[in-house]
């Protein structure tokens, strides 16, 4: 409770291309959550600024906020968190509805999409249904089913099995060749190396941001 | 997303809500229950009250002005001591009144007491006994079930004929007809030419116990200076104030009234009964809706209570939502909807409940759950969950989606 303000990040300079697949590393207090959270825009930096896919989103408010989150942002996490009482189908549909896309529609995007993970024969499971990667594979379909700019993991593999860990990994590689945009928030350096690209963080500042062999 | 579907996720997420806590929903929505039941019965019960009063005094008629010495309503002593002074109304008065009223259908003077009546060996006691005349038939609203009314004849000549009451009928002529029966009133003999139809009461009386006479039989036997009372049925309803205001003028000038003197006779008409009855209704109605909104009050803070619950334990659901992309308004929406349904669930319950109770409530009062007060119920439940839904449904909305994810 000191009066001293305390910023998780000082300092940060980061670009992010299309289609890279960036993993953020940092020991816990190093700034990475804080970091995760402007990138997801799930908040706002106190001063700086952040531009994505040529949108300014450091002044904007809650609402426009919710919106950019809905278009741009799929959000994987380490808990899944998925809607205990709904079944794959439907925690898949969930950012659809929000996107106001029809019934029909989102129905047919979320099939497809939970069957590109692997669980089309698991539409209709709820989420206490299925196992910890069946889980997160449904988190991962709900992530992409609104073709987001960005896929944002919060320790994806943090409650996962090293085998189950191993297969979403593969997942993201295989959605890293198709093009698609992953940033993984990890403490971990296994998981770290799939990315090609490892931004370290620590005390706030970057302490380094490197290509990997990957 | 437009509000069409987020009303209608809205609906369904929070069906799913209420059923993951059944229990706790049901518990609830008591307050509810309790608050619709009591709304529904009072709206019932008021309804029923007036109805049964319209109906009691409709027999008094609408188009209908009497004319008394003394009002039916006599507000101060000063007033009745003064009403004492008024001289009686005499059947001369009558016959002038008749040839100079221009907006009147009918006029028919009357006369009354009580008596007791006999046939054979059976007897009905404190019969009100009324002397008028044929136009009687017309200004008072009965009607005749069995033979006829006094003729013109039986009224100018006084002929010792009689039209009885349905109560009268039965008490005396248990079995067959009175028709054709000599009955005695008061020790004398009267034939009975016709029975009214059933009546009913008023305040409690009943008004099928009589017996209606000539009038000129009457002042010959039973009263020969009476107080007259006149019933004036006018041509038009639309036009009764007029009509009274004619009346009024007329009377004036039979009773030879000064410009500056007061009526020394009074008016008198049925809406001064529904006046004075909206008044009493209005008091209890008002005492009704306090009671009511009591208890509706206490259900609505439960409800507020239990969607602060829901809100709290959900703080993570709606940290998801969030995330994905859902706005403020959707949420807020999410969880008025709720409340609602909670409340629409505890009113239709309320309905439920209160429906055999109306058809309880039917035996004493002639109540019946209209599609107005089943309306007004719905809408109320409804007021009252958006009402207390409103507080937390707007603590979630403004939760800030990085805290509520964290919150385990």
């Amino acid at each position: 409770m000191g009066a001293e303000t305390v910023h998780a990040l000082r300092e940060v300079s980061l670009e992010i291309q299309r289609g890279e697949y960036v993993a953020i590393m940092g020991p816990s207090g190093s700034g990475k959550s804080t970091l995760m959270n402007l990138l997801g825009c799930l908040d706002t930096p106190t001063s700086g600024s952040y531009e994505l896919n040529g949108t300014h989103v450091s002044e904007m408010d809650d609402n426009q906020l919710a919106e950019i989150r809905n278009r741009e942002i799929g959000f994987v996490f380490q808990t899944f968190n998925l809607l205990p009482r709904s079944d794959a189908l439907r925690n898949v549909e969930l950012p659809l509805i929000y996107a106001g896309v029809s019934a029909a529609e989102r129905r047919q995007i979320a099939l497809e999409t939970l069957s590109s993970v692997g669980l089309g024969d698991r539409i209709h499971h709820k989420p206490t249904e299925m196992s910890g990667g069946q889980r997160q594979r449904v988190a991962v379909a709900r992530a992409l089913s609104n073709k987001p700019s960005i896929l944002l993991a919060d320790e994806p593999t943090g409650n996962l099995d090293s085998k189950t860990g191993a297969e979403i990994l593969a997942l993201f590689n295989e959605l890293s060749k198709k093009g698609h945009t992953i940033i993984v928030v990890t403490h971990e350096e296994a998981v770290a190396r799939h990315a090609r690209r490892i931004i370290r963080l620590l005390d706030g500042l970057i302490a380094s941001d490197e290509k990997t062999g990957a | 997303m437009n509000f069409f579907t987020e009303l209608r996720e809205g609906l369904s997420i929070s069906w799913g809500a209420i059923r993951a806590n059944k229990l706790r929903s049901i518990l609830t929505t008591l307050g509810i229950v309790i608050g619709i039941v009591t709304v529904t019965l009072m709206g019932t019960a008021i309804e029923g009250l007036n109805g049964a009063f319209l109906r009691s005094i409709s027999f008094i008629g609408a188009d209908v002005l009497y004319v008394d010495r003394m009002s039916w309503f006599i507000s101060s002593e000063k007033e009745w001591i003064e009403s004492l002074k008024h001289p009686g109304i005499s059947l001369g008065q009558v016959d002038q009144l008749e040839k100079q009223l221009t907006l009147a259908s009918a006029i028919a003077p009357s006369a009354s007491t009580q008596l007791q009546v006999k046939y054979d060996k059976r007897h009905a006691n404190n019969v009100q006994i009324i002397g008028t005349t044929e136009q009687f038939l017309a200004t008072s609203g009965v009607s005749i079930m069995e033979g006829h009314f006094l003729s013109e004849l039986d009224s100018d000549n006084g002929r010792q004929v009689c039209v009885i009451g349905s109560q009268v009928a039965t008490n005396l002529f248990p079995r067959g007809s009175a028709l054709g029966q000599k009955i005695s009133i008061g020790q004398r003999p009267f034939v009975v030419v016709g029975v009214l139809d059933k009546q009913g009461t008023f305040f409690g009386n009943s008004l099928d116990n009589e017996a209606i006479i000539p009038l000129t039989q009457y002042l010959a036997a039973f009263d020969h200076s009476p107080d007259l009372e006149i019933r004036v049925k006018v041509k038009n309803l639309a036009d009764i104030e007029n009509a009274r205001e004619e009346l009024d003028a007329t009377m004036r000038r039979i009773r030879h009234l000064a410009p500056e003197d007061l009526d020394d006779f009074s008016i008198n008409q049925q809406d001064q009964f529904i006046t004075l009855f909206h008044r009493v209704a209005g008091t209890i109605a008002l005492i009704g809706v306090f009671i009511t909104g009591l208890s509706l009050f206490v259900g609505g803070i439960g409800i507020m209570n239990i969607m602060f619950v829901s809100v709290a334990e959900r703080t993570r659901e709606i940290g998801i939502r969030k995330a994905i992309g859902a706005k403020r308004r959707t949420i807020l929406l999410q969880f008025l909807i709720e409340a609602a349904s909670i409340c629409l669930i505890g009113g239709l319950i309320g309905l439920g409940i209160a429906w055999p109770l109306t058809l309880l409530v039917q035996k004493v009062l002639p109540a019946t759950m209209s599609p107005l007060i089943v309306g007004i119920s719905l809408l109320v439940s409804l007021v009252t969950g958006l009402i207390s839904g409103i507080f937390p449904a707007w603590r979630a909305a403004r939760m800030n989606p990085v805290d509520a994810l964290r919150n385990e």
